[in-house]
Formats: structure tokens, sequence, C-alpha cells
């Protein structure tokens, strides 16, 4: 999906702890407060489980736990993040928890630099660049990448295996 | 690559070989009906245009030859035959596996086309007269003399007729019709178009024409329907019967061409009233002849009754009502917590029109059963004729309808019970007449509804299950303890366990491996029940008890902790409460003793990992599936709701035990339980643990054991 930058193109920044991070608008469907959510039973604990979307069953996943961080815990800034990824070709609604969204931004492409290879602490399979806002780093994600199955693999490792209590 | 117009080719061909198949069994019961042997004829016949128009020619070539047979049989030539019946099946097979090639994108090879020509030589000794010459045989246009047979009989005809936009794609030609028209007696006619766009391809070529046409001729109206059999169902077709007598001659014709071409759409009526003018001056005021009776056959124009909606739309307006449904039920629960009169009025009426519109929505994805039950006449033929026996398929209930869904998984299992049917219940005709059996066995196939469910029974007079067979089967299987005498109906239920087959000899019937087993599963996949009861020697009937729909199913809804869970009303037999004392030992083996009968029941606070304790009181909701009862711990019941299914998607498609979820009325999320796949898992785990128990303590025996030798 890299290609798809072109000059200029409009994210929306969340804050994961205190890190600032964004995703391309262009996937981004809503966003919702975060309310009840269902765990399913068994699955890994970062599948935080199903919620209600008008009708329509989607799953949650805590982007924190995914990142190796702490579990995201209900404040009154927990959101919900709800983007359309494409997962092997599938077009898949999910939603992201996220501990703050903060606003919709304009990056330049020129500015967006290449993910680093260390220093930061997620998989740099899931960055797509790092870009700069009132000289602070936001990281972009490649949201397709962070629910891609290949990365989930481990979901089907962990089903089965004892797991930790539900919510 | 296929494009559009030949899968819709495929498609239409498809169509045209059930009801080809359809009609060759009906008339097998009546060899003589010409409505089915035109329904024959016009089915081969439409086959071999389309397959000729889109390059078939495999098929077209083949199917031209049949067609030329049953031109002969139209014409009173040849007679019906079992002989010829049994071939044109086989020539329908043939032409489905021709066009299976054609549509994977092949060619016929050798096997294929010998088959076709073996067919052929069967046909041309059947049916010798019939199939000589090669070549598309033309629809045949007498060129001769116009001939007026008998002047008495003949009428003057006025004909409108506006071909469907696509007739050249069908391999159709209105002028050929009109030519048809033509040989039929004296005609003229008048065309209106529109703009005709003329394509290089005939696919692309439409015709927006309207033709009106005179037509003098002996033959009966029924005859000039004739010419338009092809097209007539999609066409405008109107035929008048303007004066029933010879004297109108094409010489006085003109008034009423002049008229016709004037205007698009003269009405019959004023062509009467210039016909009556002209014959008014030229008999010099023979007043009022009763010409043309305004009230005769009057054909109505045929208005088509059903459209083809394509299946996805249908899905999707199905679930958005399921959505609906949900949203209703939120609405009633606000009403009744802001308890405002006015707004629990308004929900109360949403309600009862949603309720409507889902029961309407629902019955459009409802089909008859009945077209399942045709391929069924065509299965024990088949067989029948295989195993030299004798039956027939009595078939009742064709009009129960039943969710697109599930008459689609439905046909796989009752082919499988009806074969039993043939090769293990209905005994060899001999053998029967030695009974003092009717030497024709019959196997009665029928569908009715019961409420919320539909009934399905497959009953014979054959043999019926032979118990104690079934006995020993069990006993081999190790099913049953040697001395063990169980009741008829336990007896029964063996059959349905996986392996069993009674069947000394594999034949190419049964005995393949698929057994009653899968029958079951494919039943219970379904949320029905399957239930057997036999008289031994006198037949068997099995019964299905199928839901009317799958997208919306009766649950339990039960909770667990904090989490609701819905458990498929269909598979609960009762809920008991655990009584205290039965020990919470976590994942190990709970059983409970309900009523005498002891059931081994599943914790789902402990199987699905939840935390807490639990309350202190606890319930069972005993569950039967596949035969076995299981229950499951919950720590209480809500109650009984009509619920909407959903599918948790493809992140969730490795999760065991749990088949979906649905929105309740509050909006939350509960999740719906797949009772048999959970009661695997859950058993696979309970032997998994045993297993590791087993070897923690041979482990801890070795250990002992090489303490104890150096001692």
């Amino acid at each position: 999906m890299s290609e798809t930058i072109t000059e200029t193109a409009q994210y929306l920044t969340f804050k994961l702890e205190d890190e600032v991070y964004a995703t391309d608008i262009v996937q981004v469907r809503e966003v919702l407060e975060y309310s009840r959510v269902t765990k399913v039973p068994r699955t890994p604990d970062y599948m935080r489980g199903v919620i209600n979307l008008r009708g329509r069953v989607v799953p949650v996943l805590d982007l924190k736990l995914r990142f190796g961080m702490s579990r995201t815990e209900q404040t009154v800034n927990t959101c919900v993040i709800i983007v359309e990824v494409n997962v092997d070709g599938d077009s898949m609604v999910i939603g992201a928890l996220a501990d703050s969204v903060q606003e919709v931004v304009e990056i330049d492409s020129s500015v967006i630099e290449p993910p680093p290879r260390i220093g930061t602490r997620l998989n740099t399979d899931f960055i797509r660049g790092m870009g700069k806002r009132d000289e602070q780093f936001v990281i972009i994600l490649d949201i397709d990448k962070v629910f891609s199955s290949e990365n989930l693999d481990a979901v089907k490792a962990t089903v089965g295996e004892p797991g930790k209590g539900a919510e | 690559m296929m494009d559009r117009n030949q899968l819709a080719f495929i498609e239409e061909v498809k169509e045209l070989l059930t009801s080809l198949e359809e009609a060759l069994l009906e008339i097998e019961h009546d060899p003589l009906n010409e409505d089915l042997i035109g329904k024959i004829f016009r089915a081969i016949h439409t086959i071999k245009g389309a397959s000729s128009m889109f390059g078939f020619d495999s098929i077209s070539s083949f199917t031209h030859e049949i067609e030329t047979a049953f031109d002969f049989v139209r014409e009173g030539k040849v007679a019906v035959t079992p002989a010829l019946i049994t071939l044109t099946l086989a020539s329908r097979d043939h032409i489905a596996a021709l066009l299976a090639v054609a549509e994977s994108g092949g060619t016929p090879d050798d096997v294929l086309l010998r088959r076709s020509e073996e067919i052929l030589g069967q046909l041309r000794n059947l049916v010798p007269a019939a199939v000589g010459g090669e070549g598309v045989r033309e629809i045949p246009v007498e060129a001769g003399p116009v001939i007026y047979p008998d002047s008495a009989k003949t009428a003057l005809y006025r004909i409108r007729f506006k071909p469907p936009e696509n007739i050249y794609l069908r391999g159709l030609d209105p002028d050929n019709l009109i030519a048809e028209l033509a040989a039929m007696g004296a005609e003229e006619h008048v065309v209106h178009s529109e703009e005709v766009s003329s394509g290089e391809k005939p696919e692309e070529k439409l015709c927006r024409s309207t033709y009106d046409i005179l037509l003098s001729t002996a033959h009966p109206i029924e005859g000039i329907r004739d010419v338009f059999i092809f097209v007539e169902e999609d066409s405008e077709l109107l035929i008048d019967i303007l004066h029933d007598g010879a004297q109108f001659g094409r010489e006085r014709w003109n008034p009423l061409l002049e008229a016709m071409r004037n205007s698009r759409d003269v009405p019959t009526s004023s062509l009467n009233a210039i016909l009556r003018e002209s014959q008014a001056a030229r008999e010099n005021k023979r007043t009022d002849e009763p010409s043309a009776p305004s009230g005769s056959p009057h054909q109505e124009q045929r208005v088509t009754q059903t459209i083809k909606v394509p299946s996805e739309k249908l899905d999707k307006l199905v679930n958005l009502v399921g959505e609906l449904v949900t949203v209703q039920a939120r609405l009633t629960q606000a009403a009744v917590n802001l308890s405002d009169p006015e707004l629990t009025q308004i929900a109360e009426e949403v309600e009862s029109l949603i309720s409507e519109l889902r029961d309407n929505a629902m019955s459009i994805r409802m089909i008859p059963i009945g077209s399942t039950f045709t391929r069924f006449q065509r299965l024990v033929r088949d067989l029948s004729v295989e195993l030299g026996k004798e039956i027939r398929l009595v078939t009742e209930g064709e009009d129960t309808e039943l969710d697109k869904t599930v008459i689609e998984r439905l046909g796989d299992p009752l082919v499988h019970m009806i074969r039993n049917s043939i090769d293990h219940g209905i005994e060899p005709p001999e053998k029967r007449e030695e009974m003092g059996k009717p030497r024709v066995g019959t196997i009665r196939l029928s569908a009715s509804h019961s409420g919320a469910n539909v009934g399905i029974t497959v009953a014979d007079d054959g043999r019926g299950f032979d118990l104690e067979k079934i006995r020993l089967k069990g006993v081999e299987l190790g099913l049953l303890d040697p001395d063990a005498r169980p009741a008829e109906q336990e007896l029964l239920s063996i059959v349905f366990a996986p392996g069993f087959s009674t069947a000394k000899e594999v034949t190419s019937v049964s005995g393949r491996g698929v057994g009653m087993d899968v029958v079951r599963k494919s039943i219970e996949e379904l949320g029905g029940k399957i239930e057997v009861s036999n008289n031994q020697g006198k037949g068997s009937v099995i019964t299905l008890k199928l839901p009317l729909t799958l997208a919306i199913i009766e649950g339990l809804l039960v909770k667990v902790d904090t989490e609701l869970f819905v458990l498929p009303l269909a598979a609960i037999k009762e809920c008991v409460e655990l009584p205290p004392l039965n020990s919470r030992r976590g994942n190990g083996g709970q059983l409970i003793n309900v009523r005498g009968e002891i059931i081994p029941y599943i914790r789902l606070r402990d199987y699905f990992r939840m935390s807490g304790g639990g309350s202190s009181f606890e319930y069972v909701a005993i569950t039967e599936a596949e035969g076995r009862r299981c229950g499951f711990a919950i720590d209480s019941v809500i109650g009984e709701h009509q619920i909407v299914i959903k599918s948790l998607g493809a992140m969730y498609k490795d999760v065991q035990g749990i088949s979906g979820a649905t929105v309740l009325g509050d909006g939350t999320v509960a999740l719906i339980i797949d009772i048999p796949k959970l009661v695997a898992s859950a058993e696979l785990e309970r032997e998994e643990l045993v297993r590791l128990e087993r070897a923690a303590l041979n482990e801890v025996h070795h250990q002992d054991q090489n303490n104890i030798k150096p001692n």
C-alpha cells in the first residue's frame, strides 16, 4: 500500500501510552467510545472480543497488547477506531483500541522517513514510516500489516492453549 | 474466458436440462401427453439453438439429432417408449457433461465424443426413419402454392408480435417466424421499428420492432401460437380473430394495412369496424353481419409473474431485516425503560410491522421442496434398473417451502436415505411376491409443515431394519456389550454410528464410506433432528425435522459470570439445578444424575476459562446432539429468544465451539454455542489431559523404579 502515499495525505493520530501513532484516514471508518466488549473465550488476550456496530459484529483488538505494551485500560479517553483493512485480499472491518484519539493531520510525504531499524518497540513491519508533527515523531502504521493473518498466525497457535481469564 | 452471455447461456441450458428431465420422467407415466412431448421438444430445440449460437458445436450437433427424433414423436410417427425415454435421459446427462466441459472452457475429449456417437447410434436404431441427414434442419418453409384447405374454416387473424430484444441472441430471427406464418396461408405485415442496433455479432443485435401481421389461414389459433412457441414467454403476442370466414382475401386488406401502418397500436375493434364497413359497402348494405365477435378468443397478454433475482441480493435483504429486528428489540426495551405511553405505542407498531416484514423477507427465500424431489425420481428410476428392482417413488407435499439454504444442503442427505431404501429396504420383485407383498416396492417421500418446522419423511415398504444384524454390528464396532439386550430405539440409534453398514458387499449404491452418520451430521448442522422407526419385514420410516430457516433460530439465553451465551433451543432437552454436592473439579470428568441417567456435563466457566469462582447456584442445561446427551453448567437461565445469527468473521474462524454471535436487545453481543463442536473439543481436551496424566504417572513410576533399583 506504500505506493498510495502521494504528495500529502491525511492521517488520524492517536496515542498509545505517550507515543503518537497515525493511520491513513482513508482506512478509518469512524471512531467510537469504548463500550462493552464481549470476549470470545479462548482467544489471545490482545483480541479483546467483539462489539455491536449497528447490528454488525466487529472484532476489537488491543493495539498495545499487539505491540507488546501493557493492556489498554478503560478511561474516559479510550476509543475504538473502526478501520477497514485488507487482509489477504479480503476486506474486513476491525476495531482498534487506542488510549486516546488526537486529530486529523496532513503530513507531506517528503517529510516521511522510512522506519528506523532500531529504536522502536514494535515490529518494523507494522510501520509505514515516521512522520513529524510539531517537533514530535509520529509513527505511521501500516494498518493492513498490523492485522494481516501472517502476523496473526499467533492466534491459531494460542487458541486452545490455556489463555488468561476473560474481561 | 467466458463472457457474460456465455455464462447466461450455460445457466439457461442447465435450467432447460432440469425441465427436460422432469418432463421425461413425467411422460413415462403418460406417454401420450402432448403437452409433455411439446415441452421436451421445446427444451431440446432451445438447447440446440442456443448452443449453436454460442459456438458450442459439440452440443448443438448432438442435440440436433435428438431434436429430430422428437420432431417425429411430435408428429406422431414415433411412439414414446421406455427405451426412448431411457436414451433421452442418457442424452440429457451427456449434454450436461458436454456443458460442463464447455463451462470449464475446454473442448470435449475423445471419450465424450465417442459417447455422443454411441448414444446417437442407439437413437438411430430406435428411430430409424428419424435420424438421417446431416446438417442443421431448417424450419420447414413450404414454398409451394398457398392452399386454402377448407375455406369454411379459414379465418382472418390479426397478430401483434413484439419479440424480446434479445431474440437474435437466442438464435432466432423474427423474419423466419414471419416466413413460417406466411407458409400457413395468406400473410401481410407491417413492421413498426424503433432504432435497431445491428451489431456485427448476433449478441449485439437487438430487436426493438413490433410486427403487426394479418394472416388468413385454415390453421387453428393454436397452430399460429406454435410458431411463436420458443419466444412466447417473453414476447408480447396478441392474436385476434378479425373474421372467421374466407371471404376476406388478401386483395381486400388494403384499408386494414393502411390503418395498421398509420398507427402503432390500432385497436382490433377499429380494424373490425373497417372490415365491417368494407363488407357493408361491398355487399350493398347487407347489415351487420355477426362478424368477428368481439368476445372471440381474445388472448390475454401474458404478464410475467415471476422475476429472477440473484440470491446475494436476497441474502442482503434478509441480513438487513435481521438488523432491523435487532434494532427493534432495542427500541422496545428503550420504550419499556422510559415508560412513555406514546413511545411504547410506536414501538409496538414498529414491532408488528417488522415481524411482518421479517416473515415476508424470509418467505422470499423460501422455495418449494419439489425441485429437489425431481432428482429423486431420476435416482429411483436409475438405481432400480441397475439393481433389478421395481420401485415406485411417491412424493407428497412438493409445495412445502423451505429456506433456500436448507434445501440446498438437504439434497445429499436425502439422496443417501433414498439410496439406502432402494438398496437395503426394498426387496427384489420375486422375493416381494413370495412374501405376499406387491411386486412393485414403494418409497414415499413426503414433506409437510408442522409449526416452525418442516417434517420430511422417507418411508419404504421394504424389509425394514434387521435389528439382530444391527445388534451384531454394534457388538462388532464395540458399541454394544455382546450380552446386552438393548431396546429397539437404542439399537436403531446405532445405525447412525460412524462406520456402520450392514451391507455385506459394497455395491455401487451404498457402502461407499458415507453412512447414516454423515446424514445425521448434516441434518444436525441444519439445526434439525432425525428419527427412525421400524417395522421389521414391513418397512421403515425415517423422519427429518428441520427448521424453516437458518438465519433466525430459537435460542436459550444463558448467563455465565457476566457473559451471555445462546444455546440453540432445538438441542435443549431440559434444565436442571446442579446439586451443590457436585464437586467443582476443574476440567475433569463431571457427571450429573438426572432421574437415574448419568449425563456428563461441561462447566462453561471452566471450559471458557472465565474468572471468578462462580455463583453458589448453578444450573445444567441438558442437550442432545449427535445422539448423545451432554450438559452445560451455567450460572443462570435468562430465557428463550428469537435470535439473528451473525458470523464472527475471519478473525475468529479458528475458534472452536462458537458458531456465531447475535446482538441482543440492549445492543450487547452474545455468543452462540456450537454444541456438537464444543462437546467434541472438550472431549479431545479431556483425553489429552488423561494422556498427560498417565504419562506423568508413568514418569513417576519410572522414577520410583529407578529409585528402587540402586537399592
